[in-house]
């Protein structure tokens, strides 16, 4: 599209640049996180306490993990909106193999490999077909849906063993990080080391930032997108097997939505939806300040309708703020960096980061 | 990619046989067809009749969408439009003097164009992706329709009779809301066609850049095309009232993937640049027609998500094959 000023830039990537440019909102983030847990009780009971944090970390098990590799995607100019429904499926799957009397684990590992099939597929259709991430994911969020209830109908499978459920539900370490984060942990480190200090996060950059430059420069864009789409596929699987464990029953319907929170997190995050720039500090932040607030307000009592209006204004506000700041920036008023600015609203036109124009 | 919308110079049969309409309206055919013959009371009178209520406000949104789609945009917040306009609807008629149905189409008119005026506004004047922006829209109308209704279920016995009334007549075969479409069909197409505003939006999706620069106003343009979007989705809600007697929170969960699945099966290329409303209401059919061909042919009900899925992958995959082709032999015959 644009690509007149987006040179890959590889200080935006070294760990002091990065930390100087983007430090402020990902340390703000953090701060104001640990602020709602601290204070929190100025607002509503218990919020201090083990058990919230226990609950909020458990609840965005599923959310974390896909947004670790959702950021990398939409950093890379793409975008999955089908992760939900990949959840949904990878959960129909585990109940599936399940009921038809497979030991607990292979359900597992089905469930997984439902999900990074089904990534599988998204990469192709993007990167072989050459088709848009946006289509294509609308395509697959039906499709991912309709083959979940097309293996349970209206069915729910619960009676999951003990062991596997409260491993899901209950168990904790410390009285407050539930046995899941034991997986959930290791892969914050691993995708934050991935994207910040190998050489595979500095391409997805470099891919963001100009797909056609990273392409001419011997990047392998279509292979690096590919594998993209398949891990975020797999963290979806894996999502949906914890869902599972986590809800002790797996439905068609159990879940909707999931890819809204998730695309919010990361766009609240600091990561810019026209690909390019943001770091998985502030989206890991961004998820849990999600996780947090909801929490806060099912424990002020506030109704189930009203927290979609808080995620869905999260989502709002992520994309139009910095849009409005931008703006803001290019006025005569606060002109200091006024260049910049209107490069920047600029390189912002199209609907899609790097459409490779038919 | 234009030939079908411009179509001046051909003769009209061959215009016809390249619109990218005729594929969708043969393989219609083939199905109401095919599942005719294994099932022949799939083409009763009432099977037809459900088939057209089912399909009509779906159908009307289909119509307000392929505004927004030509123009390289997408709006995602149609669902919950529906869901939302259809109560604001219900209560307008109870509080509001006068003849009812007239305040419901108002109100829901108006639910409608506020919401497309927000996600216009949004697209065109911060150049926020639509996508995003609609996702964000769609959550937000449908915590608020969930904290409006809450619990509150409307049944028929609380609507007006002329409500209920739009819903079951039928005038020359056709039910009152088929009409409905029908007309907003028959406005929307000259107005996608002929008019400068509809002309404008084939060229800003078939090239944003060149139309900022051939001096198009993008941002207008952008703004009215998502208001028609809403006011279609919001006139739907009042469709739905009709149609099924009554609303309740869920009203019009999830429409939106049919939707934008009814656009793009009917020929309107989701890059932006053609196709036309009628289309959108022929894939709207198809759609409605093979969820209702699967019971007459006894497959599981279940099916209808995957199939929708596949479809709308199947139709852009299509879409972009005869891209890469048109592209080759423009570039062979440009070196000849």
């Amino acid at each position: 599209m644009t690509g007149s000023v987006a040179v890959p830039r590889p200080s935006a990537v070294t760990p002091l640049a990065a930390w100087r440019r983007l430090g402020s909102w990902d340390v703000l983030l953090f701060v104001l996180v640990v602020c709602m847990f601290v204070f929190g009780d100025a607002v509503t009971e218990d919020v201090r306490t083990s058990a919230t944090a226990f609950n909020t970390l458990r609840n965005v098990t599923e959310i974390m993990l896909i947004a670790l590799a959702m950021t990398m995607l939409i950093i890379s100019g793409e975008i999955d909106l089908s992760v939900g429904s990949a959840v949904g499926l990878s959960s129909c799957v585990v109940g599936k193999a399940f009921e038809s009397g497979l030991p607990m684990w292979q359900c597992a590992v089905l469930g997984v490999v439902s999900g990074t099939m089904g990534g599988a597929l998204n990469g192709f259709l993007v990167t072989r077909v050459g088709l848009q991430s946006l289509a294509v994911t609308i395509g697959t969020l039906a499709l991912f849906r309709g083959l979940g209830s097309v293996l349970l109908g209206n069915n729910t499978v619960s009676q999951f063993p003990q062991g596997w459920v409260s491993f899901g539900y209950s168990e904790k370490l410390f009285g407050f990080l539930p046995k899941t984060w034991l997986i959930v942990v290791p892969a914050i480190l691993l995708f934050t080391v991935l994207l910040r200090y190998a050489k595979t996060g500095h391409a997805v950059y470099a891919i963001g930032l100009n797909n056609e430059a990273a392409r001419y420069s011997g990047l392998q864009v279509r292979r690096i997108k590919f594998a993209l789409f398949v891990v975020t596929g797999a963290m979806a699987g894996l999502g949906g097997v914890l869902f599972t464990l986590r809800t002790a029953s797996a439905s068609p319907t159990a879940v909707r939505g999931l890819e809204l929170s998730v695309i919010a997190a990361v766009l609240f995050g600091g990561v810019s939806i026209f690909g390019g720039k943001g770091g998985l500090f502030g989206v890991a932040s961004a998820v849990l300040f999600l996780g947090l607030s909801l929490r806060i307000l099912v424990l002020a009592g506030v109704k189930p309708n009203v927290l979609t209006v808080v995620t869905g204004g999260l989502l709002l506000v992520s994309v139009v703020g910095p849009a409005v700041a931008a703006r803001l920036r290019a006025h005569p008023l606060f002109s200091r960096s006024a260049g910049r600015a209107e490069r920047e609203s600029h390189s912002a036109q199209t609907m899609l980061p790097d459409s490779e124009r038919l | 990619m234009t030939t079908a919308t411009l179509g001046t110079a051909a003769a009209p049969w061959r215009t016809l046989l390249r619109a990218r309409e005729t594929p969708v309206l043969v393989v219609l055919v083939a199905v109401v067809v095919g599942t005719s013959l294994a099932n022949p009371r799939f083409v009763s009178r009432q099977g037809i009749r459900d088939l057209l209520l089912a399909v009509s406000f779906i159908a009307l949104m289909a119509i307000g969408q392929t505004f927004v789609i030509v123009m390289r945009h997408v709006d995602l917040s149609v669902g919950s439009t529906l869901g939302l306009a259809s109560y604001v609807g219900v209560v307008a008629m109870r509080n509001l003097p006068g003849v009812p149905l007239l305040w419901l189409l108002l109100a829901c008119s108006a639910v409608g164009l506020a919401v497309g005026l927000v996600n216009g506004v949004l697209v065109a004047k911060l150049k926020l992706p639509a996508l995003v922006v609609t996702l964000g829209t769609l959550y937000v109308v449908r915590g608020i329709q969930g904290i409006v209704v809450a619990s509150k279920r409307v049944n028929a016995s609380a609507l007006p009779e002329s409500v209920v009334d739009l819903g079951i007549r039928s005038f020359l075969g056709l039910p009152y809301l088929m009409w409905v479409v029908i007309v907003a069909a028959l406005v929307a197409a000259p107005i996608a066609r002929y008019t400068r505003f509809g002309r404008d939006l084939y060229a800003m999706g078939s090239n944003p850049d060149a139309a900022q620069l051939v001096g198009i106003r993008v941002s207008t343009r952008t703004i009215g095309a998502f208001m028609i979007s809403g006011l279609c989705a919001g006139l739907s809600g009042a469709l739905f009232l009709a149609r099924f007697g009554g609303t309740d929170v869920n009203a019009g969960m999830g429409v939106e993937l049919s939707v934008v699945a009814a656009c793009v099966i009917g020929g309107v290329f989701i890059f932006g640049g053609s196709g036309s409303p009628f289309g959108a209401v022929v894939g709207a059919l198809l759609l409605k027609v093979i969820a209702t061909a699967l019971p007459a042919l006894k497959i599981k009900e279940f099916w209808q998500d995957a199939i929708i899925g596949a479809l709308i992958i199947a139709a852009i995959s299509v879409d972009r094959i005869a891209v890469v082709r048109a592209d080759r032999k423009r570039r062979l015959e440009s070196r000849r």
